[in-house]
């Protein structure tokens, strides 16, 4: 697919009937059919999808007849969930049972699975509504979602610019007013940065708070499933519904979850925050630091001290995390041979059948991935690199936890600069890994971390703020982010609500 | 413990052989190592399996704690050390490994340092047991049934994510009755503790036998060759003798040994070089990520050794100590499982001697393990006061484990009596009567030959007189004493 250079007009959109909060309790309440909520977000998308291109697959029948069922269901005095009605996007790399599920790539072409990742059937019970799957980069290898077997998505409030990546579908499908929420998955910064690039909330939760189960692995020790919004409110809405221990993955934290709603009002006073200086200075675009300082400001201005604080290992997470997430990549996708499932391209012997169809099956940014992961384990380089990298974890660890001590949270910008646009960053890989230097680090730590919408840079595209707390810090995140939400300035691409509401 | 030492046919030099064992044993679990899938054999094809036994995109793996636990019992009782450990992912491309890498425990392994003890008392160290999952199997249609060369492959993942047990042995044993042993004690050892049903020839026990030839003397190790596909105790046996031999005739012919993977062909009674790696394969391992530390507590290690059985090895001392005699000479007690039979009856006054013929040749039978101590016990000591012979003993004893009678209610319904001494004096002196030349001939014979002849006519004469009731060592008695002229 080509994409036109040319400035088009903002396709960004408030969520047609307001947020997923709204819509529950007026779907529970018995005020809105879920049936009607549906038939507005398809035609918002039926609008706008043919030029954002946020799904891979748009589920129209069959979320009509979710919502008929929700509405049944609330017609024989059920209530059918936190999020009855709701409908939300999923980023394509979730299981959906029976429903085509490719992580925007040729090699999984035709499976169907046979089961829903855990978080989808949380969703189910919750009341939610799946409306479709959303583009992404390969694999959720990639910051921009040009990546894609199927074409990239456009960045709503500019369609000639990314949206970001890797969950650019899941970010432009909130942005788009096609859906209120969605989620997406977060391995190095693939919800916050298209969050940011996007202009919506986007929420990396702690690693082991949200279930992988049925979320198609890129990088098991970091990816993390987290939620997209246009409110704060909405993404501890969905937090409250995915969030908690799944006996189905081992690496899920067993303990209870606390409500994030409920905590959301109780402001920042009296804590501590801290701006991280080596995500400050080179190579962070100055209208995106200025609208940190000023959120910075923000913050203090509602009560809370704002010191300056180090992570002095941040600016070797890059480099770590590009030898980590590749080499536990090379092993994930190792599976797609041609043995069982997706993608075969015949060939006299097994070993050459397995050759033909990674060849043709996966795209060029994932087979740089696949070698430079396959490199880095190899005999005689594994303690030069993956050991090394390894190390570099520890100390990342080691100064957030460090800085922790001191800070209740952290800020940082999400990205460093705003929305580039289509082929900016395509030819020189370096320059878009460089994308993630912010999301990175917490990553590698495990923690915690939300991208919220503050104000817009000099070319009036969205700028995200990055909130980062230590695991399990969501609450207190949670609260904070709150207040920068309502302390910042208004995008200057959006357009208004009603515009799009009526 | 024996050694095998080859001798050079032609240049007299003495050889001894070293091997060292790994023997892959599949869990008796009621599902695989990391998911809900049944773990059980047989069945049709891909039917015992489920997204995360597929490698489904999305599936994640979750230990199975009885497989831990039957993991630890392995190691206790081949005393290793438990500890914490991990698993790691084995990186390589094969169509009957779903995810195309296995996980296994690498660095880390779950039992370390532990050792098994032969029969013989000869202790063989373990380097390690640790935990991994099984594969599928690949069958392989046209060419020759391998997979090079065959028109299409068939897979069966049933078996894939089974949780095996890798048991790694030190190079201590010295020939290959030593390591039909070993393997033997460590089934035995295997199935008593519930760990493996160790059946070979279903494939639930695997061996594979690293085997070397070094000059008798020398203590360096020689390059070692690898061999696979042993599926049976015979076929472990003649797979080393043979690779021995070879590697012999080619360090003898001034060539060096290639280290390499062999597979047995039982058919032809030979070790096969595999298809030559190119370098060692990189398995590129790393630890798994979708799997956290396990680390059994102390408390969890000790209840898990409470409940351990008494192993083989204590079991033959025990016996043997009771018996008077060395564990090498009740080891096939202790495998029939009739130790404790044996050890009932010995314990009741029985005769040990008795006790431990009756076991070894008269109860190699079916039910023989229900059989009641108390009878057992009383059987033996009515032989031993002359009550019923040998043979009527051994009768009585095949019929107790029939119907579970005591001893006294047989002997008395078949009419098994003890033979009055007069009765059977008079019966010896009838025969004897009745043959005057064969008996001038016995008391005359100095053939050792002719003795023996007639010493057996006469018996059998006396024997069909006294209808059977006579015993046999009273009447070889008798019948000496006869012969003497007293």
């Amino acid at each position: 697919m080509s994409v036109s250079d040319s400035s088009s007009p903002s396709l960004a959109a408030a969520p047609p009937l307001g947020s997923a909060a709204s819509i529950a309790a007026s779907v529970r309440a018995g005020d809105r059919s879920a049936r009607e909520v549906i038939e507005v977000h398809l035609a918002r998308i039926e609008q706008a999808e043919p030029t954002v291109h946020a799904f891979n697959l748009v589920l129209a029948d069959e979320a009509r007849a979710a919502a008929d069922a929700i509405d049944r269901r609330v017609a024989a005095g059920e209530d059918p969930g936190l999020l009855a009605g709701v409908p939300i996007a999923l980023k394509d790399n979730l299981c959906t049972r029976g429903i085509p599920t490719t992580c925007s790539s040729r090699i999984l072409e035709g499976w169907r699975p046979p089961y829903d990742a855990t978080v989808v059937g949380l969703l189910d019970q919750a009341g939610a509504i799946a409306v479709g799957k959303t583009n992404l980069d390969e694999f959720a290898m990639g910051s921009s979602t040009e990546n894609s077997a199927f074409g990239p998505t456009r960045n709503p409030h500019d369609p000639a610019r990314v949206p970001g990546g890797s969950s650019g579908g899941s970010a432009a499908a909130v942005a788009a007013g096609f859906v209120p929420i969605s989620l997406g998955s977060d391995t190095g910064g693939s919800i916050r940065q298209p969050a940011a690039l996007c202009g919506v909330v986007g929420l990396k939760p702690t690693y082991g708070l949200v279930s992988r189960y049925g979320l198609i692995a890129f990088a098991s020790s970091l990816d993390q499933i987290g939620p997209f919004s246009t409110t704060v409110a909405d993404a501890a809405l969905l937090l409250d519904v995915i969030a908690g221990h799944d006996p189905l993955d081992s690496t899920s934290i067993p303990e209870p979850v606390p409500s994030y709603t409920e905590a959301l009002g109780a402001g920042v006073s009296g804590l501590r925050i801290g701006l991280v200086t080596e995500l400050m200075g080179e190579g962070i675009a100055p209208d995106v630091a200025a609208r940190v300082r000023e959120a910075a400001a923000a913050l203090e201005a509602a009560g809370a001290s704002v010191g300056e604080a180090s992570i002095p290992a941040a600016t070797y997470g890059l480099s770590a995390y590009y030898l980590i997430a590749p080499a536990e990549a090379s092993s994930n996708l190792a599976r797609y041979d041609g043995v069982r499932y997706g993608l075969r391209v015949d060939a006299p012997t097994t070993g050459e059948m397995m050759t033909a169809t990674r060849t043709a099956g996966f795209g060029a940014e994932v087979k740089r991935r696949i070698m430079l992961g396959t490199y880095a384990l190899s005999a005689g380089y594994y303690d030069a690199y993956y050991g090394k990298a390894l190390k570099v974890r520890t100390l990342i660890i080691r100064d957030f936890a460090a800085a922790y001590e001191q800070f209740d949270l952290l800020l940082s910008p999400t990205s460093p600069t705003t929305a580039f646009r289509f082929g900016d960053k395509t030819a020189d890989p370096l320059s878009m890994y460089l994308n993630d230097v912010c999301t990175i680090p917490t990553n590698l730590s495990g923690d915690a971390a939300i991208s919220v919408p503050f104000g817009s840079g000099d070319d009036a595209m969205p700028v995200g703020v990055q909130l980062l707390a230590p695991a399990l810090g969501e609450v207190v995140m949670l609260r904070a982010a709150a207040v920068l939400e309502a302390a910042a300035p208004p995008s200057a691409s959006a357009a208004p609500a009603e515009e799009v509401a009526r | 413990m024996t050694a095998l030492i080859v001798t050079s046919p032609s240049t007299g030099a003495e050889w001894e052989v070293v091997i060292g064992l790994e023997v892959h044993a599949e869990l008796a679990t009621v599902t695989k190592m990391f998911s809900g899938a049944p773990n059980q054999f047989g069945g049709e094809p891909n039917t015992n399996i489920d997204p995360v036994t597929l490698g489904l995109p999305g599936s994640l793996p979750v230990v199975n704690r009885a497989a831990v636990e039957l993991g630890i019992r392995v190691g206790l009782a081949l005393h290793c050390d438990v500890r914490r450990s991990t698993f790691a992912r084995k990186n390589y491309f094969y169509p009957d490994m779903p995810k195309d890498y296995q996980i296994s425990q690498f660095d880390e392994p779950l039992n370390v340092e532990g050792w098994l003890e032969l029969p013989d008392g000869t202790r063989i160290g373990i380097e390690r047991a640790h935990l991994e999952e099984d594969t599928g199997k690949s069958s392989h249609q046209g060419g020759d049934g391998r997979i090079h060369g065959a028109e299409s492959s068939l897979v069966d993942y049933n078996r894939a994510g089974v949780p095996l047990i890798e048991i790694v042995g030190k190079p201590d044993l010295r020939s290959a009755d030593d390591a039909r042993a070993y393997v033997s004690e460590l089934r035995a050892i295997l199935v008593a503790i519930g760990a493996s049903d160790g059946k070979m020839e279903e494939g639930s026990m695997r061996v594979d036998a690293n085997v070397s030839v070094r000059p008798v003397g020398d203590t360096e190790l020689g390059l070692r060759c690898e061999i696979k596909n042993v599926n049976s105790l015979r076929s472990l046996v003649r797979a080393i003798e043979f690779e021995a031999r070879r590697q012999v005739d080619v360090l003898e012919a001034g060539e060096r040994v290639r280290q390499e993977t062999r597979h047995w062909d039982e058919e032809a009674g030979r070790t096969r070089a595999g298809r030559s790696k190119e370098g060692a394969e990189d398995y590129r391992y790393f630890l798994e990520p979708d799997l956290v530390v396990i680390d059994p507590s102390a408390e969890w290690i000790a209840e898990i050794a409470a409940a351990l059985p008494v192993l083989p090895a204590d079991r033959r001392a025990r016996l043997a100590s009771a018996a008077g005699v060395e564990p090498a000479d009740v080891a096939i007690h202790v495998d029939r499982g009739l130790d404790d039979l044996a050890l009932g009856a010995i314990d009741a006054g029985a005769d040990a001697g008795r006790v431990l013929t009756h076991v070894e040749h008269n109860l190699a039978v079916d039910g023989a393990d229900a059989l009641d101590v108390a009878h057992f016990t009383e059987l033996v000591r009515l032989e031993i006061d002359g009550k019923l012979t040998a043979t009527q003993a051994k009768t009585v004893l095949a019929e107790m484990v029939e119907t579970g009678q005591p001893p006294e209610v047989i002997a008395k319904a078949r009419g098994f009596e003890a033979m009055d001494a007069a009765d059977l004096e008079s019966i010896v002196d009838g025969v004897i009567a009745a043959h005057p030349d064969d008996w001038a001939e016995f008391v005359a014979a100095d053939d050792k030959g002719k003795v023996k002849k007639l010493s057996g006519f006469f018996t059998g004469q006396i024997m069909a007189a006294s209808k059977g009731q006579a015993d046999g060592r009273a009447v070889n008695m008798l019948l000496n004493q006869r012969r003497a002229g007293t």
